[in-house]
């Protein structure tokens, strides 16, 4: 049937390890893959896919037709080019574990539903270049075979590791959407056993009736053959009633049985309705008195008509319809007769008719976002994961520069809401941790770097500095991963080819077997990855067993996905559990986490999957031991597990002398720029992924050109006026910038650019006006800290100068037209770094990323400052505001070593984050904002 | 930057040949490095009152009289009630220690307020005439209300006594004297009234003495110190009274011509307005009066019967309030929208240079400057001391009508732009906001 399937279960046997992570390691989730891969093309990887983009693929094995494409997301031909959707619907379908047709199990009397849960499939076809994450999932249809259509769902795209490394994520997402898919089913299901079972009974009643009368009518031929088929007729029809309520019943059943997949959450609220309202049919059609004695007589009439739509083969799944007004029809014993053999003639539902409206449309949406939130390349995604991560962190200093980051990133993040359709308001949430970011870093270069980590004390520093340097970091992830890619694919093919041949004669059984005798025979102890045995047959006695209880049909292969799913989940939570741990737990947890991609079956996978977890992890540990002071804002940020206290210790931070992470390294400046010069192209690369709001952010939604383009506006504002780190500084540390001219374009440009530099612009840029034609007042100066205004040569623009001279104490004015500014004087080195108009970097991204740095790393000086008590307060009694004053300024000097005026700059950033600190506490949005200045002379510039 | 200081220079030098000073940005002992601007009137904000430590009430020509928190610069209160614009505010603190507000307005209603729920207690409308002035005697728990008519109501707004006026103008200021009297001016004159509490408790009010030395209509009337009280006309005449038999301890013309005696080909081109001389608002401090006279600042020494120190031209426009903060600082508001801090200042000696000169130039400005009024000063009033400007608070579109200072918490200004100000101590505010972030911080456990 499929010609080589490379086909690959996801699914491992996992043990289950005490993993007690260690607090100073960097989980994988931060590591960084240090070094690019030297020499391999990064554009080659997609070059044989028929595809563009990625999509998502809904699938059906239909009992009519076979396998066949439904829909695609996004819905648009161009994004699957000549890709062959039903050969790969074919290919998808078919590696469905599960055998979900269960008819009449052995020793029950009626049919049973199949409780199946969801099968998870990592599918690759090298030939076609695609790869594909399916998602198995059966919907529940009363009139097709077993009662259940084959449903699957995929993730398709020509990056196999981007698959593979963001299994979780898209198991997560997936599920999601197939709960909401199942819960609709149930729904419409249960409505359609209803009907079902009322035109039976009503059947039965005409049935009855007829029988009576040719009782009545003569009871000396009471054996005639016509009294014979009425009698097996109504025994029909009552042993179809039994089946049917029995089904109901199993169908209302469904949420009392406990869930093997934890990624399986339902909302509350939709569980309980729907319980609900099964119980209540239940309740009507299983507790009936006289079930049999249907007591409308006047529906007769409507038989016809009902007949008629039966002949139509198809049941409108119509919600609205009322009780035994609009439709009534009956069924005929043999129409049920004439059901139970397959009919290829009649029409399947749709998806749609399937599950509620309402339901498949909320599903149609939560695909079109998942395909959203995965568009860009697997390091794209891992480094807008890190940012994000890293940012949830620092809620408190975000809102200084950093862009917002919107409510529903929250589920990304590691708080999976459970999806409702009907949107209640969901207040079951299920924390989960994030999946594991992996990006597998060369084993070969981790080498290369550890020793001399360990030993050189002096190189050791160096390395941690770069460590420190989130930027950096940064910089050298944005460059790599596409390489990796291509390396690793390679390999993975090579295996593939040997490997899938003979995989694909393999039964399931015997895959099964094969799979456990693999884990069992080969125990390494030296191995993260092998199983731990007695766990694994643990597990699979209990799946088994429980197997049993449920149907007896169902096959192993959906069971072990869940219970490792599950054992995942454990993990999870005891690391949430236990925050502090030995030093390699975190490593080991990790390894456990990836083993998925096991030897059995995993296309050489693990090879770099697991190199990348294991040795970095104790790598990381240790040198964050080693140097503990010297961890920065990335090896800091995952003890965010940990209980906060620790990290944030209020008055520590100085006994700790944060000095060496906090330094801003002026000497390296060149190479920095240098390094990010060489990852422009990963910026520019992403261009086609939407970002939310941006920094720049002002007037709603900016996309990342926008951004890029006011990065190269502010470089141009940077090389060409001299007086540049003035204007910046004076936006910096809080005076309103006025940025005056004739033209409006150029204002506003200006203003764009030098919006990046707008502290707290807001989540839509309300501190910035882009342009203004009328006379401004003092509120107009607190509200906005950057505003263009229009040079008019009219009364108006009299008035406009008159405003201007008279606030001339709070703001200064950058002269668009005749290039000149008048600010206080500024003579600090802080700025210049970022306003060097002799700059190397040419590239307008380039530099906005080099400002990106930069101003983080204000914001982590602003913090330190703002949240270390004793620059602000007196430690003792007796000390009086110039002690603390002194203090303050020696922080700022000899720790910052910040002069004057670049102390302004933190002393506003300080106070900002002050107030929004307080804000919540403060409550009162009535109070206006406080507007802080300071009376200093203003000298004027001039190019 | 070169061509700064020159154009600075510049300004200075046109500071010379326009008496209004100019003070530059540079304001090392202006502390009050932060604002907040308070928004809630729709017309000019007249008035400004002070009920505690940390609450204010303004009002204004819209009716409303807004309750506000100084600390946070939350409005705490909003009194609606009065259909028009407010004629007069006052505060009424009785035995029991609760205060209350007390207004009037243009539409001929008195209303008594608790600043505490905002609920009107006590309103009395239909009044013949619309109230100008309030004065509450707390001693005796009793309000004065003057208009046409004079008025005293108890705590519950019932009227006590009740007396009809003869002038047009009425009654624009009212004070209390000892022995249970009352000074009400009315156009020129000062109406001495004496309160006589009868056996039965009732009031009577009687008309004691009129003073009649004004030559101007009567703009301001304040209580000096137990023994004496102050009038300033229209016409720049300040009058120093005895409290107790009315009799004229000191008399001060202050006249324009006089002061400036240097300038007189000047002053009889341009002579000046009747309002250029007007005595818009006098405060003491009981030892010293501070008069604002048109757009000019005197301090009169109630000692020596004396002006000691004066700035003929310390604002742009005419001084609408003024305020003495201590023995040798105080502040003036004016209409054209500034606050300015001023210090009085010993004049530095002849010989002394006023200041060490950058540039050669700069010296032969100075010399020249020296030439000016202060040293004409000197030599005519050995003992004058003049007016340094140390500050000034810009915000205000419209002119400054009214400011009341809270002290180390700030100052309160209000103006025609219907906008109130709250200057605050930028550095003291910060160490408010750290301390209340570190107890937060505290209570939560960390961030």
């Amino acid at each position: 049937m499929i010609g080589s399937p490379d086909v690959v279960a996801f699914t491992k046997e996992d043990e289950y390890r005490e993993a007690n992570p260690d607090p100073w390691a960097l989980p994988e989730e931060f590591s960084v893959p240090l070094h690019p891969l030297a020499d391999s093309n990064p554009w080659a990887k997609t070059s044989y896919a028929k595809f563009t983009k990625d999509f998502i693929l809904i699938s059906e094995f239909s009992e009519q037709v076979g396998p066949q494409p439904l829909l695609t997301i996004p819905d648009d031909p161009k994004v699957c080019g000549t890709f062959d959707l039903n050969y790969f619907s074919l290919r998808i379908m078919s590696v469905d574990y599960q055998a979900s047709f269960v008819g009449h199990p052995p020793g029950t009397g009626y049919p049973r539903l199949s409780f199946v849960e969801d099968s998870r499939v990592v599918l690759g076809d090298s030939k076609e270049g695609a790869f594909a994450y399916v998602h198995h999932l059966t919907l529940y249809d009363l009139e097709a075979r077993g009662f259940v259509r084959p449903f699957c769902m995929a993730y398709v795209s020509a990056d196999e590791r981007k698959i593979m490394l963001q299994f979780q994520e898209l198991s997560l997402r997936f599920s999601q959407a197939s709960e909401c898919l199942k819960a609709g089913n149930r729904r419409a299901f249960a409505k359609e056993l209803q009907r079902k079972l009322r035109d039976l009974e009503y059947t039965h009643s005409v049935l009855q009736r007829e029988e009576g009368l040719q009782r009545e009518a003569g009871p000396q031929r009471m054996y005639s053959a016509h009294a014979v088929e009425k009698a097996n007729e109504l025994a029909n029809v009552e042993k179809s009633i039994y089946e049917h309520r029995d089904l109901l019943r199993q169908i209302s059943s469904y949420h009392h049985r406990p869930r093997r997949d934890p990624h399986a959450v339902t909302c509350q609220k939709c569980v309980t309705e729907c319980l609900r309202e099964c119980e209540e049919l239940l309740e009507k059609y299983g507790k009936l008195a006289n079930p049999f004695s249907y007591r409308d007589k006047g529906e007769k009439g409507e038989e016809g008509q009902g007949q008629i739509d039966d002949e139509g083969g198809e049941e409108e799944v119509d919600e609205e319809e009322d009780e035994g007004v609009k439709r009534r029809p009956s069924y005929t014993p043999q129409l049920i007769k004439a059901k139970s053999p397959k009919c290829f003639d009649k029409r399947l539902k749709t998806l749609q008719e399937l599950c509620d409206d309402t339901f498949y449309e909320a599903t149609v949406e939560l695909l079109k976002e998942t395909e959203r939130s995965f568009r860009g390349d697997l390091c794209y995604l891992h480094t807008r994961r890190l940012d994000r991560v890293l940012r949830k962190k620092q809620r408190v200093t975000n809102f200084l520069f950093e862009e917002d980051l919107g409510e529903d990133d929250e589920d990304e993040g590691g708080t999976l809401r459970p999806f409702c359709a009907v949107n209640h308001a969901v207040d079951n949430y299920t924390h989960l941790n994030p999946p594991p970011i992996v990006l597998g870093p060369e084993p070969l270069e981790l080498d290369v770097l550890e020793p001399p980590d360990l030993l050189d004390p002096a190189s050791e520093t160096s390395h941690t500095q770069v460590l420190c340097e989130l930027g950096l970091a940064e910089a050298h992830l944005e460059s790599s991963p596409s390489d990796q890619t291509l390396e690793t694919q390679e390999s993975s093919e090579e295996t593939k080819g040997s490997f899938s041949s003979d995989k694909s004669g393999m039964g399931q059984g015997e895959r099964q077997q094969n799979l456990a005798s693999m884990t069992s025979e080969a125990p390494d102890p030296d191995s993260d990855l092998t199983p731990d045995p007695d766990h694994n047959t643990d597990l699979e006695r209990e799946s088994s067993s429980e197997e049993i209880e449920t149907t007896a049909g169902e096959d192993e292969g959906d069971q072990t996905p869940v219970s490792l799913l599950e054992v995942m989940s454990e993990l999870e939570a005891s690391r949430e559990e236990e925050c502090e741990g030995v030093t390699d737990g975190a490593c080991e947890m990790e390894s456990d986490l990836l083993v998925p991609i096991d030897t059995a079956c995993c296309m050489a996978q693990e090879g770099f999957l697991y190199e990348a977890s294991a040795p970095e992890a104790p790598h990381l540990g240790q040198s964050s031991h080693l140097q503990p002071c010297q961890t920065s804002v990335v090896n800091q940020e995952p003890q965010a597990l940990l209980p906060l206290q620790d990290e944030y210790a209020v008055g520590s931070p100085c006994s700790e002398s944060p000095a060496p992470g906090l330094e801003l390294p002026v000497g390296d400046a060149v190479s920095r720029t240098s390094a990010e010069d060489g990852s422009d192209c990963t910026m520019s690369a992403s261009t086609g992924s939407d970002r939310a709001a941006s920094p720049l952010g002002y007037g709603g939604v900016v996309t990342l050109r926008q951004r890029k383009k006011a990065g190269q506006g502010a470089l141009r504002f940077v090389r060409q006026y001299p007086f540049a780190m003035q204007a910046l500084w004076c936006l910096l540390s809080g005076r309103t910038l006025v940025v005056l001219g004739a033209d409006e374009g150029r204002v506003r440009r200006l203003v764009a650019a030098l919006a990046l530099f707008v502290p707290a612009p807001g989540k839509c840029g309300e501190r910035v006006q882009a342009w203004l034609s009328c006379p401004f007042t003092l509120t107009d100066l607190q509200r906005w800290k950057l505003i263009g205004l229009q040079r008019v040569a009219s009364p108006v623009g009299s008035s406009m100068l008159y405003s201007l001279s008279r606030y001339s104490r709070y703001i200064s004015i950058l002269d668009a037209d005749q290039k000149t500014l008048r600010c206080p004087p500024y003579r600090g080195q802080l700025l210049a770094n970022i306003a060097d108009h002799r700059t190397y970097i040419r590239r307008g991204s380039t530099y906005f990323l080099h400002l990106q740095s930069t101003l983080c790393r204000l914001a982590a000086k602003a913090f330190l400052f703002t949240f270390t008590h004793h620059l602000h307060l007196p430690v003792s009694s007796t000390e009086g505001p110039e002690v603390v004053e002194g203090r303050r300024r020696c922080f700022l000097q000899e720790h910052l070593g910040l002069g004057e005026e670049d102390s302004l700059i933190l002393f506003y950033l300080s106070q900002l984050i002050t107030q929004q600190y307080l804000q919540p506490a403060t409550g009162s949005s009535a109070a206006a904002t406080c507007f802080s200045f300071n009376y200093t002379t203003s000298v004027f510039y001039k190019i | 930057m070169f061509r700064w200081i020159l154009g600075g220079r510049e300004a200075q030098g046109s500071v010379e040949k326009s008496p209004v000073l100019c003070i530059g940005e540079e304001q090392p002992k202006n502390w009050f490095t932060e604002l907040q601007v308070l928004k809630g009137h729709f017309d000019i904000v007249r008035f400004l009152v002070q009920i505690d430590d940390f609450r204010c009430a303004s009002a204004g020509d819209d009716g409303l009289i807004l309750v506000w928190n100084i600390e946070t610069g939350e409005r705490l209160q909003e009194l609606r009630g009065h259909s028009q614009q407010i004629t007069a505010i006052t505060t009424f603190t009785c035995s029991n220690g609760l205060t209350s507000l007390i207004t009037a307005s243009s539409d001929r209603s008195l209303s008594l307020w608790d600043p505490d729920t905002g609920n009107r207690v006590q309103t009395i409308s239909d009044l013949q005439s619309s109230v100008k002035c309030l004065l509450v005697l707390e001693r005796l728990c009793v309000c004065v209300s003057g208009g046409e008519e004079l008025c005293v109501w108890n705590r519950d707004f019932q009227v006590l006594c009740h007396r009809q006026n003869h002038s047009d103008t009425g009654i624009t200021a009212l004070i209390e004297l000892p022995k249970n009297c009352l000074a009400a001016a009315m156009d020129k004159e000062i109406v001495i009234y004496r309160l006589t509490v009868s056996t039965d408790s009732s009031l009577s009010l009687a008309e004691i003495r009129c003073l009649s030395d004004h030559r101007e209509q009567i703009r301001a009337l304040i209580n000096v110190n137990d023994r004496s009280f102050a009038s300033g006309s229209h016409g720049g005449e300040l009058i120093l009274w005895d409290a107790v038999d009315w009799n004229i301890l000191g008399y001060e013309h202050i006249l324009w011509e006089e002061s400036r005696p240097c300038a007189q080909a000047e002053i009889r081109l341009a002579a000046p307005k009747p309002s250029e001389m007007s005595i818009q608002h006098l405060t003491t401090d009981g030892k010293h009066i501070l008069a604002a006279v048109g757009s000019g600042l005197y301090v009169y020494s109630v000692l020596t019967k004396k002006v000691v120190a004066y700035r003929k031209v310390a604002h742009d426009s005419n001084v609408l309030h003024t305020m003495l903060l201590s023995d040798s600082e105080l502040m003036s508001c004016s209409e054209d929208g500034s606050v300015r801090m001023w210090e009085i200042q010993d004049l530095p000696l002849p010989a002394e240079p006023a200041s060490p000169g950058f540039f050669g130039m700069w010296t032969f400005g100075r010399s020249n400057k020296q030439s000016g009024p202060p040293s004409k000063k000197v030599t005519d009033v050995p003992n004058v001391r003049t007016l340094e400007l140390t500050g000034d608070l810009i915000g205000h579109s419209g002119a400054v009508q009214m400011f009341v200072s809270f002290r180390e918490n700030g100052l309160v200004t209000c103006s025609a732009d219907h906008l109130l100000i709250l200057w605050k101590n930028g550095e003291r505010q910060s160490r408010l906001r750290s301390l209340a972030l570190f107890q937060k911080l505290e209570e939560s456990g960390g961030l």
